[in-house]
């Protein structure tokens, strides 16, 4: 039988199949290789702290990178003023020194979020595992890499023996038939399908993106999609590599990436990674893609989420959910049920986080507010998520774009994705964000998030409520 | 790591699903580089009012149950962020034991628990259990009808039971593994230090940067 994407990956990774005590065969747990581990500030500390006291060292410093993002003030980015946020950056660096990891700080011209500079690094390859302390690192699965986020017990271990003992996912294959209708794009097809099966439909599987949709997509649209799979549950989310992939790997300036003949011996291994025609999952879904309208969510989970053209639901009308979390969703976000989306007004603007910061994303949201101006009382952040999406908007003019049209131009981090920095909402300010967690207080105490693409964020800046960007001028 | 002995303490009922890390705890918690010092803040933004006093209206905060050690959710609970400091601070709180149900959806059977959360609490030996919809909802219930009600859970028999007048018992499915580790309370980077030589071997014949 043909094997999946998935299981060549895996399989090509497995150091040793480990004893299984019930003797039943179905433990099923491998000591999985990990070829490149991604550190940031907040879930290594302790990780570190763990190394000392058994006296471990890194097995492997030259395939760890770290950089600092979730703290970073995105305004003058060198002066930290909160104590404690300060010392976890200097902790981070204390420890990259000790234990000789490359770091990418806050002077580094290569510094962002770390999901951002990976690929631009080239440090994400088809074919290989990352891991790294956050749950968003399913985005490098875009490559057709096996990418998962982990706790920091995890940390500890993979930075110890550069393996992690791992039970074998399921597989489910998600196929997006058909082509979106432009404006239409990938947040739209990633909301859509978290709608359809839950935060939890992905629990315990590996999602293998395919279909016509898939493959037409860049390879930015290509990780806004995988980083937002493990809002539907599932570890990772990964899409075969073909030419577009290769096309992203071999461009300039990806210092990590295999170059001339190791480059094009990469590229023959690449070509074996896609999923065999007899391949198997465990579980499939289809979803035609010239079908999705424009999403927004209008609860406090991912899977709360209706078109644009929809209406705040009825407590006892929604699939999988109990009526009273509904009305606990619906309570603190302040919406009365059958009130029309394109009638919710907003006060503030997020154009940013490691699911919708790169260059095509600032590029999509800049078409909009061109020659626009942002709505009176709407505050807009735009947020490149590393210094090289900013260097790379900045030549193009996009930030006098931005500037023009009333919004703010900062500095790389992960921002008020997660209000860990000092861009957050306050209590009762209701916000069209480009992230991807909505749930209650995560960009602010009190703060009331609505996820779209950053068209749809960019609509609702200029028209002060969401809109349909398929009919709005 | 501490072996997971057999527990017998308070149940405590959280009538929610799809909690998150991130209401577990919250992220201005997150940026200490210790380990320890989370207990106080578990739920902080449902717990405490602007003020810093206690919510009355959360449930964890009612009287009866004060000293629990057992919590009981509902479904996939700990979705979200990778924070192992979410399983910090419950256990840091008195918890030693999470129950959850799985859910039947058509064919599937949906997991109880997200996966890192999960991962992160096995590591920890915060056990997690998993029972069918209609046992947890028995266990609301009785807790709902008596005040100060104990279980115990047995991890070797695989058994949470519920000590009321007339004892009522649920199995549950846990990895053998897994199982096995927090029995003894083995160290998960020991284990894998012991296949240096596997992991030796396989790095002669692997190259991570596919740079050769």
């Amino acid at each position: 039988m043909g094997q999946t994407l998935f299981e060549k990956i895996w399989n090509r990774h497995v150091v040793a199949t480990l004893p299984d005590p019930a003797g039943d065969g179905a433990g099923g747990t491998a000591l999985l290789y990990i070829d490149r581990h991604l550190v940031h500030e907040v879930t290594s500390p302790q990780a570190f702290e763990g190394l000392r006291l058994a006296g471990r060292r890194v097995r492997r410093p030259d395939l760890t990178f770290a950089t600092m993002d979730h703290n970073v003030p995105t305004d003058d980015r060198l002066v930290i003023r909160d104590p404690i946020s300060k010392t976890q950056i200097e902790a981070l660096a204390k420890n990259c020194a000790e234990f000789g990891i490359t770091l990418y700080d806050l002077t580094s011209t290569r510094q962002g979020i770390v999901h951002i500079i990976g690929p631009e690094l080239g440090l994400t390859l088809p074919g290989t595992t990352i891991v790294c302390g956050d749950s968003h690192t399913s985005t490098h699965g875009a490559f057709g890499t096996l990418a998962f986020g982990i706790g920091t017990s995890e940390v500890e271990h993979v930075l110890s023996t550069q393996c992690l003992s791992q039970k074998r996912p399921k597989t489910f294959k998600v196929e997006f038939t058909g082509h979106p209708i432009a404006p239409v794009g990938a947040k739209d097809l990633v909301l859509k399908l978290i709608g359809a099966i839950g935060t939890a439909g992905g629990s315990g599987y590996v999602f293998e993106y395919c279909g016509e949709a898939i493959r037409s997509l860049s390879m930015e649209s290509r990780m806004t999609i995988c980083n937002m799979s493990i809002e539907a549950g599932a570890r990772a989310g990964m899409v075969a590599p073909d030419e577009t992939t290769f096309r992203y790997v071999a461009a300039e300036d990806r210092p990590f990436a295999p170059t001339g003949d190791a480059f094009d011996r990469a590229v023959q291994f690449w070509k074996t990674l896609p999923s065999d025609p007899d391949a198997r999952y465990d579980r499939t879904l289809t979803i035609d893609a010239s079908t999705v309208a424009p999403q927004v969510t209008w609860g406090t989970n991912p899977g709360m989420v209706v078109d644009v053209t929809g209406r705040v639901p009825e407590p006892d009308r929604v699939p999988g959910y109990h009526r009273k979390d509904v009305e606990q969703a619906l309570a603190y976000m302040g919406l009365t049920p059958g009130t029309p989306m394109t009638e919710i007004p907003i006060d503030t603007v997020f154009i940013g986080s490691c699911t919708n910061s790169r260059i095509e994303d600032l590029r999509a949201a800049a078409s909009l507010f061109k020659g626009r101006k942002v709505a009176p009382r709407v505050r807009v952040l735009v947020v490149p998520g590393s210094q090289q999406v900013r260097r790379q908007a900045e030549r193009e003019g996009l930030h006098e774009i931005f500037t023009a049209a009333g919004c703010e131009w900062r500095q790389s981090g992960c921002s008020m994705c997660l209000g860990m920095n000092p861009d957050q909402l306050k209590p009762g300010q209701r916000c069209a964000s480009t992230s991807n967690r909505n749930f209650e207080g995560r960009q602010g105490k009190g703060g009331r998030t609505h996820l779209v693409s950053p068209e749809m964020a960019a609509a609702a800046a200029i028209a002060g409520r969401f809109v349909d960007i398929r009919t709005w001028k | 790591m501490e072996p997971f002995k057999n527990h017998r303490g308070l149940l405590a009922t959280l009538d929610r699903a799809n909690v998150d890390t991130d209401q577990i705890i919250p992220k201005q918690f997150l940026k200490s580089i210790a380990r320890t010092g989370f207990g106080e803040h578990l739920f902080h933004d449902w717990r405490y009012l602007a003020d810093g006093r206690p919510n009355p209206d959360f449930p964890l905060n009612a009287e009866r149950f004060k000293g629990a050690s057992m919590l009981v959710a509902r479904n996939n609970f700990g979705c979200g962020s990778s924070r192992e400091h979410a399983v910090w601070a419950i256990q840091q709180a008195g918890y030693r034991a999470v129950i959850a149900p799985w859910q039947q959806r058509g064919e599937t059977k949906v997991p109880g628990f997200a996966d890192i959360f999960r991962t992160n609490s096995l590591k920890n030996a915060l056990l997690t259990v998993e029972l069918a919809e209609a046992e947890v909802e028995e266990i609301f219930q009785m807790v709902g009808r008596f005040a100060g009600l104990e279980a115990t859970v047995d991890l070797d028999h695989q058994r949470v039971t519920l000590h009321l007048p007339e004892e009522l018992s649920f199995h549950f499915e846990i990895d053998p593994a897994v199982k096995e580790r927090l029995i003894r309370g083995l160290d998960d980077i020991g284990l894998t230090l012991r296949q240096e030589d596997a992991i030796r071997a396989f790095e002669r014949g692997h190259d991570p940067q596919l740079k050769t």
